[in-house]
């Protein structure tokens, strides 16, 4: 785990620049590492990440992209339109939490 | 370890910048519950990683994607030597395979565990990987053999093709057998 400055502050990232202390995050930050990644946030990416936060929140674990699909009611169409070629990964880095580790 | 220092943010590397797309073939042939989730499992991680795929189905793995046998592959302990029941090192011998019921019975348990990791069915699952992008395709000797008709594939399928234009379309990826 190393400090990053991200945004104007000092945030705690793994080797491959994703957030590893949920508290750390916030909107502001989210918008800048989705600019990061080319990114930019609409209402549609919003209802996202709030689920993927949430949903990390309630059970410790990143949702994937089946339970962002059948819990948070995105379909998987609209995740790879809103986070093109890797959603589950660019969701969860935007979203401040590890990758999802589940296989499906 | 910890550093106290803030480095410059380091951002992930997603793949974006790649100028060819990593592609990836999946041939599945059998028709057996277990055989049926390799592919399916791993063309799903494909697609979430941005991997281009395309799955050809032949021989008993078009069962896989006909309306009539995709709710109803099965499991069978014959054959299998590694059978044991979770948990337990012990193998169960080979023998109860072959009495009545057996394998319903160890369909239906294959079943609820799959169930259980939240893991959808046959049939769910090609929808997910249809709607993620692949592009299923049937084996067209193995469709002439069953005597299937375009009804009897599911709508995800994109058409039957013969082998060479299964060759052609493999053209540059990574072909996984099953």
């Amino acid at each position: 785990m190393a400090l990053a400055t991200l945004n104007g502050r000092e945030v705690h990232v793994d080797e491959e620049g994703f957030l590893t202390e949920y508290d750390e995050w916030d909107q502001e930050l989210a918008k800048v590492l989705a600019a990061n990644i080319g990114v930019e946030l609409t209402d549609a990416h919003w209802k996202v990440l709030e689920f993927v936060r949430e949903d990390f929140k309630a059970n410790g674990a990143t949702p994937t992209l089946r339970r962002v699909t059948n819990v948070g009611g995105i379909p998987t169409k609209e995740l790879f339109e809103l986070f093109p070629k890797k959603p589950a990964k660019k969701m969860s880095y935007v979203a401040g939490v590890p990758k999802p580790a589940g296989c499906v | 370890m910890t550093t106290t220092e803030a480095a410059p943010a380091v951002v992930p590397d997603f793949g974006d910048d790649e100028a060819e797309a990593r592609k990836i073939v999946f041939i599945c042939s059998k028709g057996n519950l277990d055989m049926a989730y390799p592919a399916l499992i791993m063309a799903n991680g494909a697609l979430t990683e941005g991997v281009e795929v395309d799955i050809f189905f032949t021989f008993w793995g078009l069962d896989m994607i006909n309306k009539e046998t995709v709710d109803e592959l099965q499991f069978t302990m014959l054959g299998n030597t590694a059978m044991h029941m979770p948990g337990a090192a012990w193998h169960i011998p080979q023998g109860l395979g072959g009495l009545p019921g057996m394998t319903s019975f160890a369909t239906r348990m294959l079943k609820k565990q799959i169930a259980a990791l939240d893991v959808p069915d046959v049939r769910e699952f090609i929808t997910l990987l249809h709607d993620m992008g692949a592009r299923l395709w049937a084996c067209k000797m193995s469709y002439d053999m069953a005597g299937l008709t375009d009804d009897d594939l599911l709508d995800e399928v994109e058409a039957v093709i013969n082998v060479n234009e299964f060759i052609d379309l493999s053209d540059g990826a990574q072909v996984i057998f099953i």
